[in-house]
């Protein structure tokens, strides 16, 4: 299958890619030794120089430091909003380094660029997002690979472990330990081979020495990293694939965990806002005349894109934004419904497939000539609505500008993104801001985008007063950057057996990853491919992106295949799967978690689904009980989900367990329930009583496999969620015999026996 | 101002008293564990103890709570540190992942307990269904509060 991503790269640019700019070292004041993976080489800030090296050293990405009290500390490019990367990232570290885990200390990354996640930065790729293929399976091309995919040290598409953990903090930690010894053996004069090292020490067994890392740190600063450190072999972990306490947690069960709502600056004042209803309106007038006269109220700003009520306290601020009457503009989207959207994308779809005028993501075969060949062609549609992210942390940030400078507190998952655009309205030296990333409450996605950072710094610039703004969960609701609305058809061609020969695959809108709209089965000839249907819903990316549609589309287009068929889904995916090892043993061990053959009453079912995404693949079969006195408000019982995952291996294993856990709830949530709606061109729902979430009272019980083989590390915070979907839907047909080609299921009555 | 205990500590608050507790406690006592999520009552981050039992904070007026003993996450420990039962069995389960409602579901899951001691599957879906996670740990916290139970 032709994957369309682009390898083409000016030769000449492997010149700039040497090993030896990849691995710097040195001491910094106080003694203390810090040992990076370098992102780009030639380029050094001053503000680096408490983590980095002597002159002349071309340092660029700190992540770990021996201080001469033997701690060390790991330093993080990533932000914690609850997927343990803290705990997984620091693992890495210690692990190639042998350094005591009780003592490591974990520290975030300041946003700056020079904490990039990612090796190149644009100009070294001459604005050619393209990975160059000669770079692709090095260091280096995990981290090209970044660049292409994400943007500067944001946090998603489940890379931190994949490419900063195994590409950076491992390798990190391999030359630390490596200029240790070699230091070590220079001052006992002994072989660096006769040496070990354990928990932060280095042994010389013959002659029954030992001494902390931190003695030989001023030894070790004075020679050059080692270009190419050895890594440790899986079999000789001792830390990965180990589950270790998360560090994040003991601060989250006390009330000490500082969010990003929990800024306190002194002097501060609250803010609150309200944008256009329809979104992209602006603001014609405001009557403020009843808000200013309320107690607490500091001021009502106009701001062009919202309204803004600045006041003493969260609470004061929205009494008075709830009484102001604004008048927004308008701009013919007034008029738009969730309906016309549909039908919208449709009419897009129906087009591409009469005038072929379509972008082609995937295409094998001679899907012509299978299609004309084909005993069967069986047709079907599907659509997915738009889902907000519902972030339990509603969004916001505190500013304070002053004195040509700016510090903003928030919770983000794009810190260095934040610091550009903060920048880029105040008219100031990146190096003037400084963003002090906080806990994110709740990031899928949603923290990726500045919006609401960027209100909270206009407001500090306008008042001249540090201000946390924080939105009304109403606001963030109805202001998100959606998962979009998406529609899809499907042509496929079956042969005699009902086996798919060519499979046409046309859908709205194409987010991200590319490989998102593959199937992982031989479905013979192939063509995948898109049409965009803009409307004024912003988009973004929703925890697995694309995968989420796809997963639904795809997914259940094989299960009504397996139904026609007359096969059961298992089986049928098992032919599909047959020259796909690796595949088919995920999803074995997921029918057997989930007990595929299990005898169940009339009423209950079980559904299965599979689908690789960020380099795991996952697995899961559901239980379903329909049974109207097992009805929960009227809705299907998830009773059981069996999730079966191949990530190569888990860096902490219940840390994983715990992200597909959460993936599972995540996507049963959108599953069940999940629909933002668009009246009147304006988002229809508000807040949790309209857009539901599943509770501990309906709640599935969740069991998870996770399988050990030899494959590259894969993600763990977004694939457990893509496959929630279909299983459900397909256990849904297997005990009702009713497909659902749309979502939610919540908009289906299965009060009544069908 | 409005006078009530808070944590065992007696408080003065200069608030209007229509001002939800939630904000009370955050803006005027910096006691920043309790949390604002739907301002609503519909997703439980906000909950503390008045005498006790579970309320939303985010939507019980400051008045409500006028010379009542008030816990916020912050006065579930013992005075000296020690960690409740709850807590301990959080941390033994891993239980939060963002865990910005974990305040929330551990004042839940307290009060929950005090009032039912050995709690049935069904008493923890009553007790619990009123705070969301959007995590969605709920097989840990269900297993944490059968744990924190055998204390």
């Amino acid at each position: 299958m032709g994957k369309q991503i682009s390898n083409k790269a000016p030769r000449s640019q492997k010149q700039k890619w040497t090993r030896r700019g990849f691995i710097a070292s040195g001491l910094v004041a106080g003694g203390a030794l810090v040992v990076g993976v370098a992102v780009r080489p030639g380029h050094r800030e001053k503000k680096m120089a408490k983590y980095m090296a002597a002159e002349g050293e071309t340092l660029l990405s700190a992540f770990v430091k021996i201080a001469p009290d033997n701690t060390i500390s790991a330093i993080i490019p990533h932000a914690e909003m609850g997927q343990g990367v803290l705990t997984a990232l620091g693992a890495m570290v210690a692990e190639e380094m042998d350094a005591d885990w009780d003592s490591l200390e974990v520290v975030e990354a300041p946003a700056h660029k020079d904490y990039a996640s990612f090796i190149a930065g644009r100009e070294f790729i001459l604005g050619d997002k393209a990975i160059p293929s000669f770079l692709q399976d090095t260091i280096n091309g995990a981290f090209m690979k970044l660049t292409a995919a994400m943007d500067l040290q944001i946090t998603g598409g489940s890379l931190s472990v994949r490419y900063t953990g195994a590409s950076g903090m491992q390798i990190a930690g391999a030359a630390a330990r490596e200029l240790i010894v070699i230091a070590a053996a220079k001052v006992w004069e002994v072989k660096p081979g006769e040496l070990r090292t354990e928990k932060s020490y280095v042994y010389h067994d013959a002659s029954k020495r030992s001494a902390p890392y931190a003695d030989f740190a001023a030894e070790a600063g004075t020679s050059k990293p080692p270009i190419n450190p050895p890594l440790k072999a899986r079999k000789d972990y001792a830390l990965m694939g180990k589950p270790l306490p998360r560090i994040d947690i003991p601060a989250k069960v006390d009330g000490s965990a500082n969010f990003g709502i929990d800024a306190t600056v002194p002097g501060m004042k609250y803010a609150t806002v309200m944008a256009a209803p329809v979104i992209g309106n602006t603001v014609k007038s405001i009557d403020d005349k009843d808000a200013r006269a309320m107690p607490g109220v500091i001021d009502v700003l106009n701001m062009g894109s919202y309204v803004a009520v600045v006041a003493d306290g969260y609470w004061s601020a929205k009494q008075a934004l709830d009484v102001l009457d604004v008048t927004f503009t308008t701009s013919g989207n007034e008029a738009l419904s969730q309906d016309d959207i549909f039908t919208q994308y449709n009419t897009a779809l129906d087009d591409a497939l009469a005038d072929g005028k379509s972008e082609t993501l995937h295409k094998s075969g001679n899907i012509t000539k299978a299609m004309d060949s084909a005993a069967e062609i069986f047709e079907v549609g599907y659509s997915v609505p738009f889902l907000a992210h519902a972030c339990m942390e509603p969004m916001n940030a505190t500013a304070w500008v002053r004195d040509g400078k700016c510090d903003v507190w928030t919770g983000t998952q794009n810190p260095l993104g934040m610091r550009g655009i903060t920048a880029k309205i105040l008219d100031i030296d990146p190096d003037n801001v400084a963003v002090h990333n906080q806990f994110l409450g709740g990031g899928f996605g949603r923290r990726a985008m500045t919006d609401y950072f960027s209100q909270a710094v206009e407001l500090s610039q306008k008042t001249g007063l540090p201000i946390k703004l924080i939105w009304s969960r109403e606001e963030d609701t109805q202001h998100d950057f959606y998962r979009p609305a998406a529609a899809c058809k499907f042509k496929i061609g079956l042969d005699d057996d009902g086996m798919p020969v060519a499979w046409d695959h046309v859908f709205t809108h194409k987010l991200d990853p590319v490989e998102s709209s593959l199937p992982c089965y031989d479905v013979g000839a192939l063509k995948a491919h898109y049409v965009e249907s803009p409307t004024h819903i912003p988009h973004g990316p929703w925890r697995s992106v694309d995968h989420t549609q796809h997963g639904f589309f795809i997914e259940s287009a094989i299960d009504e295949l397996a139904a026609k068929a007359g096969m059961d889904g298992y089986a049928y995916r098992r032919k599909l799967l047959a020259g796909k090892p690796r595949f088919l043993n995920v999803l074995d061990r997921a029918a057997k978690l989930g007990k595929w053959d299990e005898k169940l009453p009339d009423g209950m079912a079980k559904g299965i689904a599979i689908m690789e995404s960020f380099g795991t693949i996952v697995a899961e079969v559901l239980t379903v009980d329909m049974r109207p006195e097992s009805l929960h408000n009227d809705m299907p019982r998830v009773t059981h989900v069996a999730c079966a995952a191949d990530a190569g291996m888990a860096v902490n294993p219940d840390g994983f367990k715990a992200q597909m856990e959460s993936g599972i709830i995540y996507g049963l949530t959108a599953a069940l329930y999940g629909k933002i709606s668009i009246e009147d061109g304006a988002v229809s729902q508000s807040n949790f009583h309209d857009y539901e979430m599943i509770r501990m009272d309906n709640s599935p019980a969740i069991d998870v496999d996770i399988i050990i083989s030899d494959a590259k590390l894969g993600g763990a915070g977004e694939p457990g969620t893509p496959p929630v979907t279909p299983a459900l839907t397909n256990a849904i047909f297997n005990a009702t015999g009713k497909r659902l080609r749309s979502l939610p299921v919540s908009d289906f009555d299965f009060s009544k026996p069908a | 101002m409005v006078a009530l205990i808070v944590n065992g500590k007696p408080q003065n608050i200069a608030m209007d008293p229509e001002t939800p507790l939630l904000w009370a406690v955050r803006e005027s006592l910096g006691l920043n564990g309790t949390k604002f999520g739907c301002g609503a009552g519909l997703c439980g981050a906000c909950t503390v103890h008045i005498d006790g039992a579970p309320v939303r904070s985010c939507s019980t007026p400051l008045s409500a709570a006028e010379g009542l003993n008030v816990t916020t996450i912050e006065g579930v420990a013992g005075p000296d540190g020690t960690l409740h039962a709850v807590q301990e069995a959080w941390i033994a389960h891993q239980v939060p992942q963002c865990g910005y409602c974990q305040s929330g579901q551990i004042m839940s899951a307290v009060a929950l307990l005090k009032e039912t001691p050995d709690p049935t599957d069904a008493d923890i879906d009553t007790a619990m269904s009123g705070n969301i996670c959007r995590c969605g740990m709920y097989t840990r916290i269900r297993a944490a509060i059968k744990t924190a139970a055998k204390a």
